[in-house]
């Protein structure tokens, strides 16, 4: 048998889904025994069968991928509850399996299946996908690049208002429907001492999570997800801030995004001028300004 | 023989795997350390956090590189971002050698994470060598391939685990990185003699050696990198190192990850085989 044949049949039964005691199905979803089916591939020894050896394999790949997306969705599986989410996940990795060389990616279509799977959300489908959508951000800025900060002294030598300025790569920016920053520090702050903590104590948790996420009322919010001294950070910005940055950051020379920013603001036109300032102090101090992305030119 | 083309003609020391409970310790206290293996995966990113770590640890310490999802054995071809990316952190490191798995574990761009089991054929053994060769090649730094642990066998297998180990890594004319709780590991699985095993590997290529511990089950034992060294692997370990003299020593230590301290002190203890292999080695 050829390698690839062999391997496609092997990782086939290794990424089936597993039973619900966690055990790897007797019947494939294609309806294949698995009994023979590894038995055609997978030499039993004196205290395993074949199936038993395929069966380890199986049940850690779903322990390891299942662990990873616990692990980056913490949020998620607050909102959903742990056995709809662990439900959801295991439909997710079926459909959309890793297709990275590293785990961190596990998530990164998770957004876009939701939509394509509202049923996993049905009666918090909006809360649900803004969470989904902070915490994927939460991990891009974490790890994401950053340029050479362009800082207050820069921006004061530019003065021609076509002019463009960069975002920097790991400044992630979100417009939500919920108040979910609030919500995943939460849940994140009962999650890091988990290790310490009683079995009363972590029910308490529990409990005070859910509570957490049942009185969560909507309220639209503008985020940016950003990173200082290489922690993460959520800082709410004002609509304006946020339509300003997006502006800035596809392209628009600085003037174009000041206009969109105060596009329908409720920002006084005689304000304005200080309330841009303002904000352009603060994004260069925190270091979000860089240089922009080169546009190619005919 | 410890330093040879395959490690860069250094001569590295007993060091331990670089693990994030242990960076507070490492930046604060700089403990003398002879180096530091790090999964190459876990820096392979734009910015941030794990990577201005890696920096401050690379400015007092010697780092080597060990990646766990290159799958020198699946059938595909290497992914090209993978390797970009493994390049840049090549170039970043200094490292002197880099080290992967002699296993598969992606199939058609989807992958399983996990180390799988080759089949022993030499048609795989072909395809491997190929494939390291073209890494190799690639990121312009010697190439050591690890003997995994595993749990199942395949029926279409023409030849042992060593056997193919030997094939490959005469095929590629790459490195070893020998990890000798694997051998025991798989030994207990597939009811082998583990010295028979380490017999057979051609010391000349060896590059590296890893230790650590394992859990046991009733019907197997599992590669869990939680446990410290027992026994019987410390017994295969100076079997290695008599045949392979003084080799860069790696204690593997992942889950359930005590203190710092007592993750040097396990691996410390391969001082005991080193010191008596001092005089001689032994075929």
């Amino acid at each position: 048998m050829k390698l690839a044949a062999l391997q496609k049949a092997v990782a086939r039964a290794v990424m089936q889904p597993l039973t619900r005691n966690e055990r790897m199905r007797r019947v494939g979803l294609g309806g294949e025994k698995m009994h023979a089916y590894a038995a055609r591939y997978i030499k039993p020894n004196d205290r395993l069968s074949s199936f038993e050896r395929l069966e380890i394999y199986n049940r850690q790949y779903w322990f390891r991928v299942l662990g990873g997306m616990a692990e980056d969705f913490p949020g998620l599986r607050a909102v959903l509850g742990s056995q709809r989410f662990e439900s959801m996940c295991k439909a997710y990795l079926t459909e959309c399996p890793s297709r990275s060389f590293t785990l961190r990616n596990l998530g990164a279509h998770l957004e876009t299946w939701l939509r394509r799977n509202p049923s996993w959300i049905r009666d918090r489908r909006l809360l649900a996908l803004d969470m989904v959508r902070l915490e994927w951000a939460d991990i891009e800025a974490f790890d994401g690049q950053a340029k050479p900060a362009l800082r207050s002294e820069d921006l004061r030598e530019i003065e021609a208002p076509n002019l463009r300025l960069g975002i920097q790569p790991y400044v992630q920016l979100l417009e939500l429907h919920y108040p979910v920053d609030d919500l995943l520090l939460e849940v994140k702050d009962g999650d890091e001492t988990a290790d310490f903590a009683s079995n009363a104590v972590q029910e308490r948790r529990k409990r005070s999570k859910v509570r957490a996420v049942a009185k969560l009322e909507a309220a639209q919010i503008f985020l940016a997800v950003h990173r200082l001294d290489f922690s993460v950070y959520f800082r709410r910005i004002e609509r304006e801030d946020f339509a300003l940055l997006s502006a800035l950051r596809s392209g628009k020379t600085i003037e174009r995004a000041i206009e969109l920013g105060f596009r329908k603001s409720a920002v006084p036109a005689a304000d304005r001028a200080a309330f841009v300032q303002h904000s352009f102090q603060t994004w260069a101090t925190l270091g979000w300004f860089c240089q922009p992305e080169e546009r190619r030119t005919r | 023989m410890p330093a040879n083309r395959f490690n860069n003609f250094t001569d590295y020391g007993i060091g331990i795997g670089l693990r994030a409970p242990h960076y507070d310790h490492i930046l604060t206290r700089k403990p003398v350390v002879d180096w530091f293996e790090i999964i190459s995966e876990n820096f392979m990113i734009d910015g941030g956090r794990p990577l201005h770590i890696l920096d401050q640890i690379l400015e007092q310490y010697r780092v080597v590189q060990h990646g766990v999802s290159m799958y020198f054995g699946s059938a595909g071809r290497p992914d090209r971002e993978h390797l970009r990316r493994l390049k840049d952190l090549v170039k970043r490191t200094g490292t002197p050698w880099v080290s992967d798995h002699l296993c598969w574990g992606s199939v058609d761009g989807r992958y399983t994470h996990d180390l799988l089991p080759m089949p022993y054929t030499f048609e795989a053994a072909k395809l491997t060598a190929q494939k390291i060769r073209e890494v190799r090649d690639f990121l312009e730094v010697p190439i050591a391939v690890e003997n995994v642990s595993s749990y199942a066998e395949y029926y279409v297998s023409e030849m042992t685990e060593w056997e193919f180990l030997n094939e490959v890594v005469e095929r590629a004319d790459c490195g070893i990185l020998l990890d000798v709780n694997n051998i025991y590991v798989s030994s207990r699985n597939h009811s082998f003699d583990p010295l028979t095993y380490i017999n057979s590997v051609p010391t000349e290529r060896v590059a590296q050696i890893h230790i650590a511990g394992h859990s046991k089950f009733q019907k197997y034992i599992l590669d869990t990198h939680d446990h410290p060294v027992i026994d019987p692997v410390w017994k295969l370990y100076d079997r290695a190192i008599q045949r392979a003299g003084h080799t860069a020593t790696l204690l593997e230590w992942d889950d359930s990850i005590p203190s710092f301290q007592e993750v040097h002190d396990e691996a410390l203890k391969a001082n005991r085989f080193l010191a008596e292999t001092q005089l001689g080695v032994a075929v």
